[in-house]
């Protein structure tokens, strides 16, 4: 019995050392997992502590008098040519009066935003009756004021290291103290296309450029991975050919995003000479780029599909096809839908092959068809996030918390449908 | 005729193709009583017309489109003055784009002489005709079908098997998608390639030490041709891409392995997701995040312990790519590491194992070769990526392995080089397709050994 | 858990192991059979004594979630003893077997309440580490399970990491025993390099006691050994079993009254997990006291 004592001496005496290194191995896991979570935390509190501000918009209160002898000097109006902006001018040199000098009057201008004149031309533009009225109008201010107002800019620091003086912080403040300064939700954010002005930049044109472009990549890209899940599933002999595809579709879902720009700059711009920035070759290239996502879900969701299910059809005298279109397909649609969304949000969230196609233009406007020049919404995170203004940075993380938002939804919406098809066969 | 319009008008034709269809067939066996007597359900006779209606006039219309830009501008440029259709191919090429824009309605660099103003007038014309054209024939293709399809009809056609080899060719050809876009992908890459190695040897590309794709505007100007060696390039993608995996192979690896071993079934619950979610998270918003948080945060380390870092270190870079990457590696160890018997944890524990000898002694190297095929995914994946590198690490082709230096990489430069205007024919513009090849072969090399690494790992324990 | 509740009978416990996920229909059958397993008293008939016992089990409970998978449960197991436990798929005896090394602290939703002492000390003890418990209580399993290392390397793991050999020379003895006392080394003794997953299954299940035994245990836990086995490889497990339960004491799980009669001292017939009878061999299949029992080893239960 001697022997079978030493060796539990010596399983014991290993012991201690063997604990502390379990001890530090589980420590060291609990550490990684920690990693991405913390990041996760870090990265989503400053972008919120960034981002949630530029939902909000400085705006002054002007009393603008519409006066006819400035619009309409001749009797006869003409937008495109009155001086909206000396209706402006005028408005803001009746609230601070003491402003004089030439300099200091064109600082004083400098704290509105230019979009004001916009704001009256388009006031104008629908009620030409008030024309001759005094008006008292919230017009945005400049998107230094703005940034001050917020606290991003620090008053405290040296005139010469911030953008606005100190006469401008001056004014700005008597405008707060005589209540015509106030910060109300950021509207031109959700209304307008982009703009060199922050303060009159918004992602409408990247919204809506994104959207046509899911729509097309949508309505390619899910019935032609349908199709294909369904012929390799279903269909395909066991052969050469159908292994190509299948090592094909597994490798495409591993290229760099950015070939398939390089694809589409070939072949959609300069072989098919399509347009340039439209949405339409951003669709067709998120559509090649997003099939094998769908393609490989669609196929998990056929393959979850019983086999008894088939057998019983076939019993009864269907043709394959009718199997797969009547029996197969419907219960494995929700898994199949599941793959579009996560595959729809995976093109949301794409931006390198759009750099390729031209998508990364200063475009305005925002776009009505899917041959207009368009721009996408992470594109435009990526053209602001360039921007040097400070105001910019800010919109940048507002826009980042929308394409976040959206995708949150589409996820949801996948997580959702997964757990309803979650059947006991 | 938009085609918009057309095509639902195509889709109202077949909608009504069917009915007619459907009924001619019932008639022909004496009324719905009788169904029995045809070979076919009655609505396989009514789509078996609506296929004959719609598909020829989509073969039309699609073939219609891709011709007709390239008809009308020959058409156009036939009708220029001779002074004008006899200019090099490029400056016939602009003239033309001047014609297409003006025609649009747009603003154009040069002004609008008459010559141009005739020419525009001349392009919108024949577009119209065009359009006229296409929707008589298309509306007439389709009529002809529907018709030819209707006198086929008679109770013994095998409209079921017509209507299925139908179907069965769209499946295919829709799997087939997967093929024509690696096959377009290689000859788009491919074909610029070639054009880029004429002009710039292949060995200068490869083992050149210089690059500097800048060139001159004018061609009497000194240093006019640029310098492609991309040898920095490739040292900076994979300095980048080390930092990378450092991070994620690591963390990515532990990760899994505590999910898997350690955690409770809640905290598994709740961390699972949460990574899933960093993997959901757009490349434009690391790269945002890299470039306005993680770099300076880099340098003031960096300060502070007394390193110099550039504000566009590839440090930064690195570290945030290694974050996004953790999730791609540990959901493929975690799947290699599941895809081991339980039979051996157990034989393991049951021999007085520890868990992380378990783990590290009997559980990891069973997986070995399911993590190594992940990791490789993962390199292939950092090498590809764009936004991060293009936001974060700058343009300097430097040639270093100091990772607190600005770097630049492969994916950074065809960005660069292709983005902006462009003229197809200069070294610039094709090199970022000898660059995109580059990418394309390395990656897919590690695709094809890293999927097939995992798939035969799987298959040993299935 | 009192007696009525034994009218109430809890499903079968989850599938610990495969065999008993693969075979649902005994416990079907079971289910149809109320009035029977109403007669099922708490108390086990026959002897739960050993003569010398080294591990004894008392009033042991497991509970998967709210499965209350084994009941009550008290039994003896001797030194260098054989003793085989059988009953029907999902009775609990492979539960049984995993709580005698804590191989059920391995499942989450595990849980043991009662005492089973090793020599006197009770295992559950909060300062018995599981390590150091499962090197004096080794465990074989159903399917054979190699490492995927070399031959020599599967004997050698349990001595490398528990730190038995201070050199090389030394571990080589200890595989080169291990794998004598497993009738293995003359048929591997030339291909130690090679990986253990090529041997055959029968050779494999050897390896896996010459692993086990390489660690020099007390007490041998057996669970179904044979049941992946051809007829020819399950009776030289047996001939090696007899050998080895001159050192060790053996708890065998087995489906084969054959094997349980063949190899073992004493019989546990286990049922729904509630110990019903105890007793040498002989006895049990001779003169089965309980009902249940002799329906089991005649073939009506299985």
């Amino acid at each position: 019995m001697s022997a079978v004592k030493s060796t539990r001496e010596k399983v014991e005496a290993g012991l201690p050392r063997r604990r502390r290194k379990e001890r530090t191995f589980k420590l060291v896991g609990l550490l990684a997992t920690t990693v991405g979570i913390v990041f996760l935390g870090v990265f989503f509190s400053t972008l919120i502590a960034e981002g949630s501000s530029a939902f909000k918009q400085t705006f002054l209160q002007l009393d603008i008098e519409l006066s006819e002898d400035v619009l309409a000097p001749d009797g006869e109006l003409d937008l495109a040519y009155a001086d909206f902006d000396g209706l402006v001018r005028t408005a803001l040199r009746a609230q601070l009066p003491e402003v004089s000098g030439r300099s200091d009057r064109r600082a004083l201008y400098r704290i509105v935003s230019v979009g004001a004149a916009y704001q009256v031309r388009d006031l104008i533009a629908a009620n030409p009756e008030l024309l001759g009225t005094t008006q008292s109008m919230w017009v945005p201010a400049a998107s230094n004021v703005d940034m001050l107002i917020k606290g991003n800019i620090d008053a405290n620091l040296d005139e010469t290291l911030r953008p606005v003086s100190d006469k401008q912080i001056g004014w700005v403040r008597a405008l707060e103290e005589a209540g015509r300064l106030e910060t109300r939700f950021n509207k031109a954010l959700f209304s307008n296309g982009d703009s060199r002005e922050p303060e009159l930049a918004g992602i409408k044109g990247a919204v809506m450029g994104s959207l046509y472009m899911l729509l097309v990549t949508l309505v390619l890209a899910f019935p032609i991975g349908v199709a294909a899940a369904i012929y390799l599933e279903e269909f395909a002999p066991k052969n050469r050919w159908s292994d190509l595809i299948e090592v094909n579709i597994n490798n495409l879902a591993a290229v760099p995003s950015i070939v398939f720009g390089l694809l589409g700059l070939a072949v959609f711009i300069n072989w098919a000479s399509l347009p340039r920035s439209a949405p339409v070759v951003g669709g067709l290239v998120l559509t090649l780029l997003t099939l094998p996502v769908i393609i490989i879900a669609s196929r998990a969701a056929i393959k979850a599909v019983p086999p008894s299910i088939r057998e019983a059809a076939l019993g009864l005298g269907a043709s394959q096809t009718q199997v797969v279109f009547h029996h197969v397909l419907p219960l494995a649609m929700p898994g199949m839908l599941t793959g579009a969304i996560i595959g729809m949000s995976r093109a949301l969230g794409e931006s390198a092959p759009l750099l390729m196609i031209g998508m990364v233009a200063f475009i305005v406007d925002v776009p009505a068809r899917l041959t207009d020049p368009a721009t996408a919404l992470p594109v435009q995170i990526y053209l602001w996030a360039d921007s040097p203004e400070r105001a910019f940075a800010e919109r940048t993380s507002a826009a980042i918390i929308v394409l976040l938002g959206f995708l949150l939804v589409m996820n949801l919406t996948a997580v959702i449908l997964r757990k309803r098809m979650e059947r006991k066969w | 005729m938009q085609s918009a319009t057309l095509i639902l008008l195509l889709g109202f034709m077949a909608t009504a193709a069917f009915f007619i269809g459907r009924g001619r067939s019932l008639a022909l066996v004496g009324g719905p009583g009788h169904g029995l007597a045809l070979h076919s359900l009655p609505g396989y006779y009514g789509y078996y017309v609506a296929i004959w209606v719609v598909l020829p006039a989509l073969a039309l219309l699609s073939a219609w489109v891709l011709l007709e830009p390239k008809l009308i501008v020959a058409l156009v440029v036939n009708g220029l003055p001779e002074a004008y259709r006899n200019l090099p191919a490029g400056e016939l090429n602009l003239l033309v784009n001047n014609i297409q824009n003006l025609a649009a309605g747009d603003v154009i660099s040069v002004a609008a002489d008459d010559m141009l103003q005739d020419a525009a007038t001349l392009f919108n014309a024949y577009a119209a005709k065009s359009r006229q054209i296409l929707a008589v024939l298309a509306l007439g293709v389709a009529g002809l079908g529907g018709v030819h399809a209707w006198r086929l009809i008679n109770p013994d056609l095998r409209a079921r098997n017509r209507v299925e080899g139908v179907i069965r060719w769209f499946l295919i050809a829709a799997s087939s998608i997967a093929i024509f876009t690696t096959i377009g992908i290689v000859l788009s890459v491919l074909f610029e390639a070639i054009r880029f190695f004429q002009k710039v040897p292949v060995t200068e590309f490869l083992f050149g030490l210089n690059w500097s794709p800048q060139t001159a505007i004018r061609a009497d100007q000194v240093g006019s041709s640029g310098s492609f060696g991309a040898v920095p390039l490739f040292t900076g993608t994979m300095l980048i891409t080390a930092i990378a995996m450092v991070v994620a192979v690591p963390v990515g690896l532990m990760t899994a392995i505590y999910l898997a071993e350690y955690s409770s079934a809640r905290v598994r619950g709740v961390a699972k997701p949460l990574l899933e979610i960093l993997a959901g998270i757009p490349t434009v918003v690391y790269g945002f995040f890299a470039a306005l948080t993680v770099a300076p945060w880099v340098r003031q380390a960096g300060e502070s312990a007394g390193i110099d870092v550039a504000s566009e270190s590839a440090l930064a870079a690195g570290l945030v790519m290694g974050i996004m990457i953790i999730p791609l590696v540990s959901s493929l160890s975690d799947d290699a590491i599941n895809a081991v018997p339980t039979a051996m944890r157990d034989g393991a524990l049951g021999l007085g194992s520890t868990r992380s000898e378990t783990m590290t002694k009997v559980i990891l190297p069973a997986a070995l070769p399911g993590i190594v095929g992940g990791i490789l995914l993962a390199v292939s994946r950092a090498i590809g990526e764009t936004m991060i590198v293009v936001m974060a690490a700058g343009l300097a082709a430097n040639l270093t392995a100091n990772p607190f230096e600005a770097v630049t990489t492969v994916t950074v430069q065809i960005v660069t080089l292709l983005v902006g205007d462009q003229e197809f024919d200069s070294a610039k513009t094709l090199a970022a397709f000898a660059l995109g090849l580059m990418l394309f072969v390395v990656t897919l090399f590690l695709n094809v050994i890293g999927l097939s690494v995992v798939r035969k790992y799987r298959e040993q324990y299935d | 858990m009192t007696k009525a509740s034994t009218e109430n009978p809890t499903p079968p416990p989850p599938d610990v192991q495969e065999s008993e996920a693969v075979s649902t229909r005994g416990a079907a059958a079971l289910a149809e059979m109320p009035e029977r397993i109403s007669e099922l008293g708490r108390e086990t008939v026959g002897n739960i004594r050993s003569d010398n016992p080294f591990m004894v089990a008392e009033d042991v409970n497991v509970y998967y979630g709210d499965n209350h998978a084994i009941q009550h449960v008290s039994l003896e197991i001797g030194k260098k003893e054989v003793i085989a436990l059988i009953g029907p798929s999902g009775c609990g005896k492979s539960t049984f077997l995993r709580c005698l090394n804590r191989m059920n602290d391995t499942i989450e939703t595990a849980r043991v309440t009662g005492n089973i002492t090793l020599d006197g000390k009770d295992i559950y003890r909060k300062e018995q580490d599981p390590v150091a418990l499962r090197a004096r209580v080794g465990m074989v399993f159903q399917k054979p399970n190699p490492f995927p290392k070399s031959i020599y390397d599967n004997v050698a793991y349990g001595p490398r990491i528990h730190g038995l050999a201070g050199d090389r020379a030394e571990l080589d003895n200890i595989v080169h025993t291990s794998l004598e006392r497993a009738g293995l080394l003359k048929e591997v003794k030339d291909r130690m390099d090679e990986p253990g997953t090529s041997l055959s299954g029968g050779q494999q299940q050897r390896l896996c006691i010459a692993r086990t035994i390489a660690v020099d245990p007390e007490v041998i836990l057996m669970d179904e050994p044979c049941s992946a086995l051809d007829p020819i490889a399950t009776a030289r497990i047996e001939d090696l079993m007899d050998e080895l339960c001159e050192d060790y004491a053996i708890v065998i799980v087995t489906h084969s009254m054959q094997q349980a009669a063949r190899v073992s001292k004493r019989v546990a017939y286990f049922h729904l997990g509630l110990l019903v009878e105890v007793d040498k061999t002989d006895t049990i299949f001779t003169n089965p006291q309980h009902k249940l029992t002799e329906d089991y080893i005649t073939g009506r239960i299985g």
